[in-house]
């Protein structure tokens, strides 16, 4: 409920020392864009998928219009999702390389879960818990994108053997399993640590969101801003 | 198709149990036996095959022997497999095999399929396609350890040998049965046919095949359709047949234990991540945190 006024006061009403309404661009459009396409395609290859997993969510195949249906339209999304995962990448990859202060980050785990964030060393673009989710989904990606082509029946399946086939089915399972908790906790972790959805939704974050947990990347652009020219991008 | 929903003791990506009001019937169901050291390799049976099931395969080209077509298809449910081996003494020996689906107690087919109702198992045994249910994925042929499913290039549905249930429902035999000119394919109870093959095979030894037995392998807890062999010893003799067939453990383990752990793991991560939610609480940036980075901005700004 805090998170809608939190954002008006920066328009003059809260303290004198907030200026008005500077909030931090966090996503561009085409990043945003980007990153909600490949929701939208995750959410349909996954209601697919699992509607072929386990019978009692076959009921899901009526979302994509039927079994046959479900069985056209998956490979397709998920050659989707790939290819917007690769975009995304493209654009985070950089600032998710694990560094020292990240593994501090992760064995403190107990001090993040509590929300005491006032004790983790600080972080930068990305905390060490959304770098790993980002190499989660990479890792799983390519496993689902290899193992999906032994079981795409229509086209691929034929140049494997049965063997291939059958260790393609069990992994492209597993790795689909890993694949959409490391999602919901994406998802959960954005609904928890307030002022992220936003960041995604409307692409900005206010000064104090940054401060609070991304302090490092505050620092940063916060300097480039103040001196142009030595943090010319 | 033609057998009733009372007669369905097995049901495809079904987690309830089938109708169980009756009896399992007596004689462990329905067998075909196929005694491949009667069998002359006439193709009879593959053209009542056809017939019966109104199938027209392509027409194929010749490779060089007797084997046609040259593999099982959408089109063709059965297929006489001719083997020339070369056995230790010296001599050839020409093993024809009726190919075709084994109607396996445990079906591979039927354990792998998500399709709730695309592949049925009847009381009888006979292990049935319904192929208004199969949406074309191919896992049956993923799960089947005797390579037999086919889905065709046409319609994207998965097709095999029926048994002839719907023959077998309204009390007649096979059409490949009726065919049949030496009296290789025969048809009855399981027990029945079990016992005919212990006559066929003790005259075989008799007459110096020492090793000639029945093909019904364990692996997949017996089938309905049974081989006569000479060589019961080399089952892959008789071109490529499965020493020891069952369901591939990768496929148990897709097809099993993976299912039910892999919803509790998602349902665990959902269920922990509310649990946080509501003992935890959100983390919110609120007035100070503002105050802060806007101090820390201005004496960023100073300092540059």
């Amino acid at each position: 409920m805090s998170a809608i006024p939190r954002l008006n006061e920066a328009d003059g009403a809260g303290p004198a020392v907030v200026r008005p309404r500077e909030l931090i661009v966090r996503y561009d459009a085409n990043e945003r864009t980007n990153h909600w396409f490949g929701a939208i395609t995750f959410i349909l290859v996954a209601v697919s998928g699992l509607a072929l997993f386990h019978p009692a969510l076959f009921f899901l195949s009526n979302l994509l219009g039927g079994g046959p249906w479900t069985r056209i339209l998956h490979p397709y999304l998920g050659l989707a999702m790939c290819l917007s995962f690769v975009f995304l990448a493209s654009r985070v990859a950089r600032d998710n390389r694990m560094q020292p202060r990240d593994w501090q980050w992760l064995r403190q785990y107990r001090d993040v879960i509590t929300n005491r964030e006032d004790r983790l060393p600080e972080v930068g673009r990305y905390n060490a818990g959304q770098k790993l989710v980002f190499y989660s989904v990479a890792t799983c990606l390519a496993l689902l994108l290899l193992t999906g082509i032994t079981i795409w029946r229509v086209y691929t399946t034929g140049y494997f053997s049965v063997a291939v086939v059958r260790l393609g089915s069990v992994l492209h399972a597993i790795a689909a399993l890993v694949l959409i908790c490391t999602i919901i906790v994406h998802v959960y972790a954005a609904i928890w640590v307030k002022g992220s959805v936003e960041a995604m939704t409307r692409g900005t974050v206010t000064p104090g969101w940054a401060w609070k947990h991304h302090r490092a990347w505050f620092r940063e652009i916060m300097s480039r801003a103040a001196n142009p020219r030595s943090g010319a991008d | 198709m033609a057998l009733q929903s009372l007669d369905i003791v097995r049901r495809s990506a079904t987690t309830t149990r089938s109708p169980e009001i009756r009896q399992p019937p007596a004689g462990g169901g329905v067998a075909k036996l196929i005694d491949t050291t009667k069998c002359i390799g006439c193709k009879a049976c593959q053209v009542a095959c056809m017939e019966w099931n109104d199938l027209r395969d392509e027409i194929g080209t010749n490779i060089g022997q007797y084997q046609n077509p040259r593999d099982l298809s959408a089109s063709s449910w059965t297929l006489m497999r001719f083997a020339e081996v070369e056995n230790p003494k010296g001599d050839l020996e020409w093993l024809i095999r009726k190919d075709g689906c084994m109607h396996c107690t445990d079906p591979g087919c039927l354990k792998a399929c998500p399709s709730p109702g695309a592949i049925v198992q009847y009381a009888n045994g006979i292990v049935d396609f319904h192929e208004e249910n199969c949406i074309g994925c191919g896992y049956c042929v993923t799960g089947c350890p005797f390579d037999i499913p086919r889905i065709s290039k046409k319609d994207h549905k998965a097709y095999k040998c029926t048994l002839c249930s719907d023959r077998v429902a309204v009390g007649l035999e096979p059409a490949c049965i009726k065919s049949c000119p030496t009296g290789a394919l025969v048809f009855g109870t399981k027990d029945d046919m079990k016992q005919h093959a212990a006559e066929r095979i003790e005259d075989l030894k008799s007459r110096g095949f020492e090793n000639a037995g029945l093909y019904d392998p364990a692996g997949v807890q017996g089938t309905h359709v049974m081989y006569v062999l000479h060589h019961a010893d080399q089952p892959q003799l008789y071109s490529g047949l499965a020493q020891d067939p069952h369901i591939s453990p990768t496929v148990r383990l897709w097809k099993g234990v993976a299912k039910p752990l892999g919803i509790a793991l998602m349902a665990f991560t959902a269920l922990a991540g509310f649990f946080h939610y509501i003992r935890v609480g959100p983390d919110e940036t609120n007035e100070r945190d503002e105050a802060e980075a806007a101090a820390a901005r201005r004496s960023l700004e100073k300092a540059s």
